[in-house]
């Protein structure tokens, strides 16, 4: 008896293709992608943007510089991407903090003037000692943290002379004076170091922290009540977009089932303006549901929206218009409303792992970010993060905009064409 | 569909269908039907399932492109506007909206055919008196008896008014009760001067409501005309008698073949000139070894006419 019960099920669950790709198929591709995101695979570890700006020109603050340069983990940047193949000025704390906020960077490191004349120190800091400015998005929680630990590193292992001659001026000064024996042998010693430094060697620093003084500054979203809700309000309310326009457009399906499609299509609705109608209402219906996540988000978690309303608005209807689309294909593509729900599950949980509404995008390998841009909830969520955490002006989204639209102008075309099946036999 | 000239002659009529040809793959599903409705007349489609009458029916109202032959709808190409609002569809399917109460489903429907305003609550309420659901128009349809579901599926397909009506098996699934009330329905339709197309199965259901009645069988009509003419055609003055018999089937069967006569539902059915031939089959019976149960003679009806014809069952 239990053998036939295993037999009936085993042959339904073959037929269904939809119920055996998230069976098999579904997990497999989570695990895969979970696995390129946090596995640790050396290829594929993000590396931290970071801008550097040298406004002492020291050796100290070259050789600082350099030593942030030669880390692994970092992408060093002194001056912005050729425009045009002409090569641009060098970063400036102004242009710097402009690239933070506009999130070319995460994060950005200035070396201030005088910073070569006492770079580092053993005891209490000095109030008047120039410090190293880390400018800081803070929606990025990784790369502030990576590039203040690396700071102090690269001080201990790209400048030995220079603390050792640090060292030395503290023994003279604290220690009740050196001879002058004492100092020519220290000075013999230093000056080997440099020359050892100067021609590549570098030493390994213990790992003391504070040796570089360093001052953190959030640039983009110091002013947030709550910092990560805008992003996290756009991330998963993207995400149940596109679960709620399947499911809205699978009313085709319905009306397929049943024959109300035939009977709406010998009236004078046209296949084209069933399915305009269909694009509108599930656009509507998608603004709707992103308005009252938002309205929560503002509600409950003080997300900062009634001074972002223009900004929401464009980005609202790009992205509902854009899932509305994507959900009229889907239907369209399906024979069954069953079939329907499988292959969206299956479709929208891979789009929104690898377009950033389960964790954010930066903190994926660069291939996978690259490939979250072939998804809608990456530039949807790149949109609002624009509006709600950079505070950009509405015209910093058309990037967002042209891409939102092209995806529905081109998905709901694709849709209309296969439509055509219910058109005529 | 062939774009030729509509003969002016068959421009008053309602519907004119002519060598009409439709294939799925292989199979013919239209075979060159060629027919015409008259003014305010009711005409009976009568096939068995598969016959090929919804296929027809569906390639008046334009959800089917024919491969050949043309269709004309007051004159007018049956793909054209013209046609389309002259025309009103009673699908074979439940085709409403169930989470819409039946004012709701029949405001849509009214509007998919450019009705608004007063004229659609007008509409609206002149459908829901037609199919005696005034007092429900704010229920769910899904709520609905399979009764009152058909005949607002009927209603809505009423709703603007349209002259020629096209009705796909619109009892499948009724008890006999909500039957008769579609019966009666379509009977005011009929005597309003409404022209009707019903396409149907049950030979009673034609019998009761069809003027004229189009036999089909394979994508073919075989049979066209009144039931009388279509019985005088097939069985002139003649006779059927029906004959049930005890025992093994098969030797029935065998018997009732070598005597030209028919098996159906396990009875034995003989076409006789006069009623004196009953008494000359009644005496073979008996000399077979037959076991005679009971005997019984009547006219030949429209279920005679096609098992007649094509040597079938109805409701095979």
């Amino acid at each position: 008896m239990i053998s036939a019960i295993i037999r009936t099920a085993a042959v339904s669950l073959r037929r269904d293709r939809g119920a055996l790709g998230l069976s098999f198929v579904l997990p497999v591709v989570f695990f895969s992608i979970f696995a390129v995101i946090f596995g640790g695979r050396r290829d594929t570890t993000p590396k931290v943007s970071l801008i550097a700006v040298d406004e002492d020109h020291s050796r100290a603050s070259q050789r600082l510089l350099q030593g942030l340069k030669e880390e692994g983990s970092l992408v060093v940047k002194t001056r912005p991407e050729p425009v045009k193949g002409a090569e641009q000025p060098e970063y400036t704390v102004a242009t710097a903090e402009a690239a933070v906020k506009d999130g070319t960077a995460p994060v950005a490191v200035i070396v201030p003037h005088g910073f070569g004349e006492n770079p580092i120190s053993f005891g209490p800091q000095d109030a008047n000692r120039p410090r190293i400015q880390l400018l800081e998005d803070s929606s990025d929680a990784v790369a502030p943290q990576v590039v203040s630990g690396l700071l102090q590193k690269v001080a201990m292992t790209s400048m030995p002379d220079v603390m050792a001659e640090q060292g030395s001026k503290y023994i003279d000064e604290f220690a009740g004076g050196l001879t002058r024996e004492q100092r020519d042998r220290i000075e013999q010693s230093l000056g080997r170091l440099r020359q050892q430094t100067e021609s590549g060697g570098t030493g390994s620093g213990s790992g003391n922290g504070g040796i570089v003084a360093v001052t953190a500054r959030a640039v983009v979203g110091q002013n947030k009540n709550n910092p990560m809700v805008s992003f996290y309000a756009a991330a998963i309310g993207v995400m149940f977009l596109l679960f709620t326009a399947s499911g809205a457009a699978g009313a085709l399906l319905d009306e397929a089932e049943s024959g109300t499609l035939d009977r709406v299509l010998s009236s004078r609705v046209t296949m084209t303006s069933l399915m305009l109608g269909k694009l509108t209402y599930n656009s509507l219906l998608a603004f709707a549901q992103l308005l009252l996540m938002f309205l929560w988000g503002w509600a409950v978690f003080r997300l900062d929206f009634w001074s972002h309303i223009p900004g929401f608005i464009v980005m609202g209807v790009c992205s509902a218009v854009a899932v509305a689309a994507f959900g009229l294909l889907l239907a369209s593509i399906c024979r069954t409303r069953a079939q329907l729900g499988a292959l969206s599950t299956l479709i929208i949980l891979v789009m929104s792992a690898i377009g950033g509404s389960m964790f954010p995008r930066f903190l994926m390998p660069e291939a996978m970010q690259k490939a979250g841009l072939l998804t809608i909830n990456a530039w949807a969520i790149d949109g609002f993060t624009k509006i709600f955490w950079r505070d950009e002006p509405i015209s910093s989204l058309w990037p967002q905009v042209l891409v939102l639209l092209g995806i529905a102008v081109v998905l709901f075309a694709i849709a209309r064409r296969v439509a055509r099946r219910w058109e005529y036999a | 569909m062939s774009s030729s000239a509509v003969p002016s002659a068959s421009a008053s009529l309602p519907l004119r269908v002519d060598a009409l040809v439709k294939r799925f793959g292989q199979v013919t599903a239209v075979n060159g039907i060629t027919l015409e409705l008259r003014s305010g007349e009711c005409l009976g489609l009568l096939g068995p399932n598969g016959a090929g009458k919804s296929t027809l029916i569906r390639s008046i109202v334009g959800r089917v492109i024919p491969d050949a032959g043309t269709i004309t709808v007051f004159g007018a190409r049956a793909d054209s506007s013209a046609a389309r609002n002259a025309l009103g569809w009673i699908p074979q399917e439940l085709a409403l909206y169930p989470r819409l109460t039946c004012r709701e489903n029949l405001q849509s429907f009214g509007r998919y055919h450019g009705l608004r305003g007063a004229a659609l609550e007008e509409a609206v309420a002149r459908c829901l008196g037609w199919a005696t659901l005034t007092d429900r128009a704010g229920e769910l349809v899904k709520n609905l008896s399979g009764g009152m579901k058909r005949r607002l599926n009927m209603a809505a397909s009423l709703i603007y008014q349209p002259k020629l009506v096209l009705m796909d098996e619109p009892t499948v699934g009724v008890d006999p009760q909500s039957r008769n009330n579609i019966f009666e329905m379509i009977e005011k339709l009929h005597a309003e001067g409404m022209s009707l197309i019903y396409t149907t199965h049950y030979m009673e259901e034609a019998e009761r409501l069809c003027d004229r009645i189009a036999i089909i069988d394979h994508g073919k009509i075989i049979a066209l005309g009144t039931q009388a003419e279509l019985v005088r055609t097939s069985f002139g003055s003649r006779s059927q008698v029906l004959a049930r018999f005890a025992g093994g089937n098969e030797r029935v069967s065998a018997w009732v073949a070598q005597r030209g006569g028919q098996s159906v539902d396990g009875a034995a059915q003989f076409t006789i000139d006069h009623p004196a031939e009953i008494g000359v089959l009644l005496e073979a019976s008996a000399k077979a070894g037959l076991e005679l149960l009971d005997v019984s003679i009547r006219k030949p009806n429209l279920e005679s006419v096609f098992l007649h014809l094509t040597g079938r069952e109805l409701r095979e």
